[in-house]
């Protein structure tokens, strides 16, 4: 089983709270995997939050081929770090040799180039570097995108904290944004690249949940955008369909959840905007899910959100303080996180809402 | 000895031999007033009669004329096999039986300097059906739970219309973060995913279309299922035209342009929109011909909707002047989504053939966004009349045909643009949801179904040459006649309520497989839910083989 859950909070969070929220929920899942990506960054990446950084998990081999890769395009590493890692026998990890984030800054041409043109680098560059360390496996490259990092791993979340020494608080390694989940792929074959969350281009998802569209959604979206690869999971396609509707077309955030899950058509019709919402569902057929699935999203602006399917078969909570907003599968995970929270202000979404949590912490909630 | 006159037509080269028992014969008369096609008659045959008029046994014989019932060996009412007969005979006395041994494919021709015609559906081949190899395969368990069919809502219709890509789409930005749309788009009209198409009122008896027109009316205002009909090409009768009900009704046309005289004099009494416009290029039953109408069909009421004398009706092949796809899409264009102001989708109908996918394609890519549906119709589809040799030695099945057209859409990223929809002998086997949903899985967005229907009605004929005379206009059932005596043989009423009932199971029977799929949309395209269990089937559908 798949459980899912995030932060968001005025001040930089260690990743240990993510573990934390995770580990309450151990019965949840099967304990085969951890991964997370954190957004807005603090400690010592905070003052390199206007370049990208490299989230790369692979052999020397690999390393080499991504340093070349990168050099050769004309980016200049700016800042490195490399987790200290605790590698203890008996730790249910399946690590890789190198575990390395890394700052660059743009390549010359580009110091004066638009925000969108310097995103397009760096997607075609992380294309490249993914494809360039595939054949047997030599490395990942999980995001290349400024103010971000991600860490995916194989084995069990508590070894993999220890490996990386993530059970302890620091300073140094910190988000105001972190969404995790603790699965491998269950459903495919086990690969470093099918855990959620995903990442694209500022935004990020990550799912509970099944989707039976799967096929569908990914004959469509194999088409529409270079970036959309990959499929190792079917809740990639979750994170495809937002960076399309939000990004690509441009269109709000609410329009995300008309295009995933269309309201029925005997409700479309006592619409005033049913044309729009019709288009909608007719030009994005093929984006529709239609299975249990809670997702969780992040913006590029670090809008943090969460909508289920329209059946409603996942669970999810939504609890926060002044502070802090948690989104979590089961509810032990805020109580471990947020022990003093009113819990009364609580909120289970329903299926036909998007909860939105802002810059501000506001927390929103949209009916579809 | 009298030569045996070998060249004289006899009945047992006939397709069908009557079955006559005498001595159950109460020679009513029932068997011969029923059968349309005059092949039975009164008949005197000199019998021996063995008798005794003394107490005991003295047998004694005499010869005396008897009056039977015979088949008559005439080429023009040769026997169909249709079994009314059988059906009015009081005393099990007449039946017809199947000519294994029949000669009438040499002497039909040989009689008459021309190939025999039927209505009904190709005969020559009837195997294995692709569709009843595919099983819905991919059940939602555990994580996944399946749905209940009778406790969720289920969203079950289908586009009909040129849908845009969504980056094309006119939206505009409110301040307020809405969208709001700032330019006419193509209309779209979300249908019942089965469409009952397409069969004229010529073909049809007026009963037999008035009943279904019943049973779409009383779909859409009883029963909430927005079922659609197209009229077949021959236009329709001008109180319909002008009445709210024709917002169900989709209007063919064809290459004859059979009854578009009336319709366009109609338009600026139109209180609705159709439901679309259908061009028709070419059907599967008998792809390459044309549209046929026996004057012996062409009753005065079809006369006067069609606008045409007493005379063979005979569509061309093809649209005149109309020789190229470019054409076909100019010609849409300017004649018919002009002619309704862009509000009412103008679709294409085209016989499954080795080329449709590359006609698909082309009008995939029209940059016009014009063509608002591809029907695509496989040689199981059924006609009012044809050639035997059109019917049976033409034509192309229609499943792979459309599982190649949706993956080249697929191919391209332009899935949904022009919604597809296909027939040809779907439902043959009286189950139109199964094959429906395997068909939507393959990449169909909808079906469109004729001969089912007819069989609802109480049509006799079926796949292995029983009747299929719906070409003579004697239809024994009253389906396919003009003649208002046999017409009546039909109750109309009694047809409305079978096609409504068996709508309402097919929509019941859709949800107990979208159900298990854990689907409460249409599963557009979804193969990987379908497995095959022929290994050529799968791999020429790109399902999954399963043994």
């Amino acid at each position: 089983m798949c459980r899912i859950g995030a932060l968001k909070s005025r001040h930089y969070m260690h990743p240990s709270k993510a573990l934390l929220l995770m580990q309450s929920q151990q019965k949840g899942h099967d304990n085969s995997g951890f991964a997370m990506v954190m957004q807005d960054l603090g400690g010592i990446f905070e003052d390199y939050k206007h370049l990208p950084t490299l989230s790369l998990a692979c052999t020397d081999e690999g390393l080499k081929i991504a340093e070349d890769l990168l050099h050769a395009k004309g980016f200049r590493r700016v800042h490195q770090w490399v987790p200290e890692i605790n590698p203890q026998p008996g730790l249910d990890i399946e690590a890789m040799p190198n575990y390395v984030f890394e700052t660059f800054d743009y390549p010359k041409e580009y110091q004066d180039a638009s925000d969108e043109e310097k995103g397009e680098l760096l997607t075609d560059t992380r294309l490249e570097l993914r494809a360039a360390m595939e054949e047997d496996e030599k490395g990942f490259a999980y995001s290349f995108w400024p103010d971000v990092i991600t860490l995916k791993e194989i084995g069990d979340p508590r070894a993999i904290g220890t490996y990386f020494n993530l059970w302890e608080p620091n300073e140094d390694f910190t988000a105001k944004v972190i969404t995790a989940q603790c699965r491998q792929n269950t459903n495919y074959a086990i690969v470093r690249y099918a855990a959620h969350p995903f990442f694209l281009q500022g935004y990020t998802a990550l799912a509970n949940g099944e989707n039976t569209f799967y096929q569908k959604n990914k004959e469509f979206q194999s088409s529409l955008h270079r970036g959309y690869i990959g499929f190792e999971s079917d809740s990639q396609c979750f994170l495809y369909s937002l960076h399309y509707v939000h990004k690509e077309l441009g269109w709000p955030l609410p329009y995300y959840k008309h295009v995933i899950t269309p309201l029925p058509f005997e409700d479309v019709v006592k619409r005033e905007d049913q044309e729009q919402l019709k288009a909608m569902r007719q030009s994005l057929a093929h984006l529709e899910i239609n299975g249990p699935n809670t997702i969780i999203g992040v913006l590029p602006d670090n809008t943090m959100f969460t909508c289920c399917d329209a059946k409603k078969l996942r669970p999810v909570v939504v609890g926060r303080d002044e502070d802090t907003v948690v989104i979590s599968s089961e509810v032990c995970g805020v109580n471990e996180v947020l022990p003093e929270r009113n819990w009364e202000t609580d909120i289970y979404p329903n299926e036909r809402e998007i909860v939105v949590i802002d810059d501000n912490l506001e927390v929103q909630r949209w009916k579809q | 000895m009298e030569t045996i006159r070998i060249n004289d037509l006899a009945c047992n080269d006939l397709p069908w031999k009557i079955k006559y028992h005498r001595d159950r014969c109460t020679l009513c008369g029932s068997c011969i007033a029923a059968c349309t096609f005059d092949a039975i008659g009164p008949k005197m045959e000199r019998r021996r009669i063995t008798y005794t008029d003394s107490e005991t046994p003295e047998p004694k014989s005499r010869f005396s004329a008897q009056p039977v019932i015979a088949q008559r060996n005439v080429i023009k009412n040769f026997c169909r096999g249709c079994g009314v007969c059988e059906r009015v005979c009081p005393n099990d006395a007449i039946s017809s039986e199947r000519n294994p041994d029949s000669r009438f494919n040499v002497v039909y021709p040989a009689a008459t300097g021309s190939g025999p015609k039927r209505g009904g559906r190709n005969n020559l081949e009837v195997q294995a059906r692709t569709l009843d190899t595919i099983r819905v395969g991919r059940i939602s368990q555990m994580t996944d739970p399946s749905l209940d069919a009778q406790r969720h809502t289920f969203d079950c219709l289908a586009p009909l219309g040129r849908v845009l890509p969504s980056k094309t789409l006119p939206f505009e930005q409110t301040a307020d973060g809405k969208l709001v749309q700032d330019a006419q788009t193509p209309p779209v009209r979300w249908i019942y995913p089965v469409i009952i198409g397409d069969m004229s009122i010529g073909a049809l008896s007026w009963r037999m279309w008035e009943a279904i027109a019943m049973a779409v009316a009383y779909l859409n205002e009883e029963c909430g299922l927005p079922v659609r009909m197209c009229s077949g090409e021959g236009g329709m009768p001008i109180r319909l035209l002008k009445s709210k009900h024709l917002k169900y009704m989709i209007l063919q046309i064809a290459s004859g342009h059979f009854g578009w005289n009336r319709i366009v004099q109609a338009m600026p009494h139109m209180v609705e929109d159709p439901a679309g416009i259908l061009i028709k290029i070419g059907q599967g039953a008998k792809p390459g011909d044309g549209g046929l109408l026996m004057a012996a069909k062409v009753a005065e009421h079809i006369q006067a909707i069609r606008g045409v004398p007493r005379t063979d009706l005979l569509s061309p092949p093809n649209h005149q002047g109309l020789y190229s796809i470019e054409e076909s899409v100019q010609k849409m264009f300017l004649s018919f989504n002009a002619a309704f102001k862009f509000r009412v989708p103008v679709a294409i109908k085209v016989a499954a053939s080795a080329t449709s996918v590359s006609v698909f394609n082309n009008l995939v890519r029209d940059p016009y966004n014009i063509v608002g549906g591809f029907f695509l119709d496989g040689i199981d589809g059924g006609t009012g009349a044809a050639h035997d040799i059109s019917l049976d030695h033409t034509g192309h099945p229609s499943v792979s045909k459309l599982r190649d057209c949706y993956l080249a859409a697929v191919a391209q990223g332009r899935q949904g643009q022009i919604p597809l929809w296909a027939a040809g002998g779907l439902g043959k086997n009286g189950n139109l949801a199964a094959d429906a949903f395997k068909m939507m899985c393959l990449g169909a967005n909808g079906v469109f179904t004729g001969k089912l229907i007819l069989q609802l009605a109480g049509c006799l004929g079926n796949d292995l040459g029983r009747c299929n005379a719906c070409n003579t206009g004697l239809c024994p059932a009253g389906i396919t006649t003009q003649e208002p005596e046999l017409a009546r043989r039909l109750d109309p009423e009694r047809v409305a309520e079978n096609l409504v009932n068996y709508f309402l199971g097919m929509d019941m029977e859709l949800r107990k497989l979208m159900a298990p799929i854990g689907n409460s949309s249409l599963p557009i395209g979804r193969s990987d839910c379908l497995i095959s269990t022929d290994k050529a089937v799968a791999d020429r559908l790109q399902v999954q083989y399963v043994c």
